[in-house]
C-alpha cells in the first residue's frame, strides 16, 4: 500500500498542471468568492437633471453617487445617458411635485439598489425602470450567457481539437503534405469558428424566444463584437492547445482560463460591487467586454458609439491573441530547427 | 553549412548531415542516398537515429551540418511510425479523399488511384470503415496508400511494418516493391532485418553513427571478424548471441586455426558490425 500511496505522490508532483490546480483553484475561489461575491451595490454612478435637480442633488444619499447635476438636463437626454451606459441612474427633478428616477435595468443589481432607495424615500422618488422593467434576471442572464457558451465551445472546442490532431501524430502528417501553413491554419480553425457562431445565433434565438428577452439593438453590432470575442476564444484554445500534450491537459487548461472569465466578467457578480483589487482582473478578460456589448445592443439598443471601447479593447486582444496563436501554431508546423541551425538562420545562414 | 535543396532527379538523399538537439547529438555525419526504381532500408536498434533521419529526409527537421535533396513537397510521400498518419475519425474513403485533395487528385483520377490502391492493400471490403476501427495492420496499410496516393517519386516509410502480423506484413512488402518499381525511390525504416536484406541499399546506424551502409550482398560479405556457430558459446559470452537452438559466437580477425567460419546473414552481420564497432571505441 505505502508503494501505492508513494508511486502517487511521484506522478501528481511530476503533473504540474494538477498541482497548480490543486493549489490555485482553492486560492482562487477563496479571493472570488471573498472579495468579488457581493450582489450588492453601494454606489450607483447619479445625474440629476431639471429645474430642481440641486435641491434634489443635495438630498440623495446612498446607493446614490451623484457625478453630474444639469439643471437644463431632459427627460429625453436622461434616457440617452442610460442607454449609453453613463450612468446608472438619471433623477430628473420638476420644478414641482416628486422626481423621477430613470434606472438602468439593463444592470440588474444597480437596478434594484436604486429601486429599492426609491421607494423607500417616501413618495419623494419616483422609480422608472428602463430596458428590463421588471427587473428579470433572465434578461440580464441571456446576454451574457451568449457570450460564455461562445468561450466555451471556441475555447474548448478549438484546444481538444488541435491537441488530437498533434496526439494523433496527424499534425505532422500535415506539416508533409502541400499544404500552405496558412491554409492548415484557417482549415482548422474556421470550422470552430462557424460552429462557435452558429451556437451563439442559436442562443441568442432560443434565449429571445424562451425567455422574452428584447433584441432592442442591431445585430450587425453584436455580430462584430461577437466576431472579435471569437478570434479571442479561438486564439486562447489554440495557444492551450500548443502547451498541451493530450486532451485531458486541453481540458484542464481550458476550465482553468474559463472559471475566472465566468466567475469575474460580471456575469454573475456585478463587477462595480467588488473589491477593486479583484475587479482589475475581470477587466483583462474578453468576456467582460463582450457582455458590455451584448447586454447593451439586446436591451438598451445602445449606438456604436457608445460600444467604443468594449469593441476597441476586445478588437486588440483578438489581434493579440489571435496573432499569438498564429505564430505558435505556425511554429508547430515549421520544421525542428536545432539552436545552431536557428541561430545560422537568423544571421543570414544558408537554407 | 547546412544545405537543403529541391531539385528534380534521379537521386535524393542526406549528404553527411549532423543533427543535435541541445547537446544530444542524434546523428553524426550520416549519409543516405534514395534513388528512383530502388529502396533503401534503414537500419539500427531503438534510439540509432532512424526517424530523426527520415524526418530531416522530408523536411520535419534541419540539420545543423550537411545537405538534403529531396523533390518538391509535393512529389514526397511519407508515413510516419505507427500509421499515425491516418486520422481514425474518417473512413478509410474518407482519408483517401482528404490526401487526394492535398494533391488535386478528384474525378475518375481519384477513383482510379483509389480502387487500385485499396484492393492492392486489401482493404477495398473495409473502404467505409472508420480508420480507427481497423486492425493495427489494415491502419499501417491505409496510412501506406494515403503516403503513396500521389505516387510520389521520394516515398519515406518509418517502420511501416512494425507490429503487423506475418501476412499484412507481407502485403506491405509487395506495395512497398511495387511502388519502387513503379519509379519511386523509396527510403524505408524497418526493425526486420530480413526486409533489409531484401532492399536495394542498406544503411545501419548505431548511436546516430553510420555502423556501415551498401548493397545487402557487401554488408553481409564485408562483415567483420569471424563468426562461428555452435551448441554453446565458443569465446566470451558478451560476444556470443542465440539464433535458435544454436549460439553465436564473434570474434575480430581472421579464422583461427580449426575454427569453422560461417557466412552471416543479415541480422548477424549487424551484430558483428555493432561488436566491432564497440571493440575499436575500446
Amino acid at each position: 500500500m505505502w508503494a501505492m500511496i508513494l508511486k502517487e505522490f511521484l506522478e501528481l508532483r511530476r503533473d504540474r498542471r494538477t498541482m497548480a490546480m490543486i493549489i490555485a483553484l482553492p486560492l482562487l475561489l477563496l479571493v472570488v468568492f471573498g472579495y468579488a461575491a457581493n450582489f450588492t451595490v453601494d454606489d450607483v454612478p447619479t445625474r440629476v437633471y431639471g429645474p430642481n435637480a440641486q435641491a434634489v442633488a443635495g438630498k440623495l444619499h446612498t446607493p446614490f453617487d451623484v457625478k453630474k447635476v444639469d439643471p437644463a438636463g431632459t427627460e429625453e437626454q436622461a434616457r440617452d445617458v442610460l442607454r449609453s451606459q453613463d450612468a446608472g441612474a438619471v433623477v430628473v427633478a420638476p420644478s414641482s411635485g416628486p422626481a423621477t428616477v430613470f434606472i438602468d435595468g439593463s444592470n440588474l443589481f444597480s437596478a434594484q439598489s436604486v429601486t429599492a432607495a426609491s421607494k423607500a424615500s417616501g413618495g419623494v422618488l419616483q422609480p422608472e425602470v428602463l430596458f428590463n422593467p421588471e427587473l428579470k434576471t433572465s434578461w440580464t442572464m441571456v446576454p451574457a450567457l451568449v457570450g460564455m457558451i461562445m468561450a466555451f465551445i471556441g475555447t474548448i472546442i478549438t484546444a481538444i481539437g488541435l491537441v488530437r490532431e498533434r496526439q494523433a501524430g496527424t499534425l505532422e502528417q500535415l506539416a508533409v503534405m502541400p499544404f500552405k501553413a496558412t491554409d492548415v491554419i484557417v482549415g482548422k480553425i474556421a470550422p470552430y469558428f462557424v460552429l462557435a457562431a452558429f451556437d451563439m445565433v442559436l442562443v441568442t434565438v432560443l434565449g429571445c424566444l424562451l425567455f422574452g428577452v428584447p433584441f432592442a439593438g442591431s445585430f450587425l453590432v453584436l455580430a462584430l463584437g461577437a466576431a472579435l470575442f471569437l478570434f479571442c476564444v479561438l486564439g486562447i484554445g489554440v495557444l492551450i492547445s500548443s502547451v498541451s500534450q493530450n486532451q485531458g491537459q486541453a481540458m484542464q487548461m481550458a476550465l482553468l482560463t474559463l472559471m475566472p472569465q465566468m466567475l469575474l466578467s460580471g456575469m454573475i457578480f456585478p463587477l462595480s460591487a467588488m473589491a477593486a483589487g479583484v475587479r482589475w482582473i475581470g477587466y483583462l478578460f474578453p468576456l467582460t467586454y463582450f457582455n458590455m456589448v451584448s447586454n447593451g445592443v439586446m436591451l438598451r439598443d445602445a449606438p456604436i458609439s457608445s460600444l467604443a471601447l468594449p469593441l476597441g479593447l476586445l478588437a486588440g486582444m483578438a489581434v493579440l491573441v489571435f496573432s499569438f496563436a498564429v505564430l505558435r501554431f505556425r511554429r508547430d508546423l515549421a520544421p525542428t530547427a536545432p539552436k545552431a541551425a536557428r541561430d545560422a538562420v537568423a544571421a543570414g545562414g544558408t537554407r | 553549412m547546412t544545405t537543403i535543396a529541391h531539385a528534380d532527379a534521379h537521386t535524393w538523399g542526406a549528404f553527411d548531415i549532423t543533427v543535435a538537439f541541445g547537446v544530444t547529438v542524434a546523428l553524426q555525419h550520416v549519409s543516405l542516398t534514395a534513388e528512383r526504381g530502388q529502396v533503401a532500408a534503414l537500419v539500427g536498434g531503438d534510439g540509432a537515429g532512424k526517424t530523426t533521419l527520415l524526418r530531416t529526409l522530408v523536411g520535419r527537421i534541419r540539420p545543423q551540418s550537411g545537405t538534403v535533396t529531396t523533390p518538391p513537397t509535393r512529389a514526397c510521400g511519407f508515413m510516419p511510425t505507427g500509421a499515425s498518419g491516418v486520422w481514425q475519425d474518417l473512413t478509410v474513403n474518407e482519408n483517401i479523399a482528404f490526401a487526394a485533395a492535398a494533391h488535386h487528385i478528384t474525378g475518375a483520377a481519384l477513383e482510379q488511384r483509389r480502387r487500385a490502391l485499396l484492393s492492392a492493400a486489401g482493404l477495398d471490403h473495409a473502404a467505409d470503415r472508420l480508420a480507427g476501427a481497423l486492425s493495427g495492420g489494415m491502419r499501417q496499410k491505409l496510412a501506406f496508400c494515403l503516403a503513396i496516393l500521389h505516387q510520389p517519386s521520394l516515398l519515406v516509410l518509418d517502420e511501416p511494418s512494425t507490429g503487423v502480423d506475418p501476412v499484412s506484413r507481407v502485403d506491405l512488402w509487395r506495395l512497398v516493391s511495387r511502388a519502387a518499381a513503379d519509379g519511386a525511390a523509396v527510403v524505408m525504416a524497418t526493425t526486420y532485418l530480413d526486409e533489409a536484406e531484401r532492399a536495394s541499399t542498406c544503411l545501419v546506424l548505431d548511436s546516430g553513427r553510420t555502423l556501415t551502409s551498401g548493397a545487402p550482398a557487401d554488408i553481409l560479405d564485408n562483415t567483420p571478424g569471424t563468426l562461428t556457430t555452435a551448441v554453446a558459446p565458443t569465446g566470451p559470452r558478451e560476444l556470443s548471441w542465440r539464433r535458435g537452438r544454436q549460439t553465436r559466437s564473434w570474434h575480430a580477425g581472421s579464422p583461427r586455426p580449426g575454427e569453422r567460419a560461417m557466412a552471416a546473414d543479415m541480422e548477424d552481420a549487424v551484430i558483428a558490425y555493432t561488436l566491432a564497432d564497440q571493440q575499436q571505441e575500446h
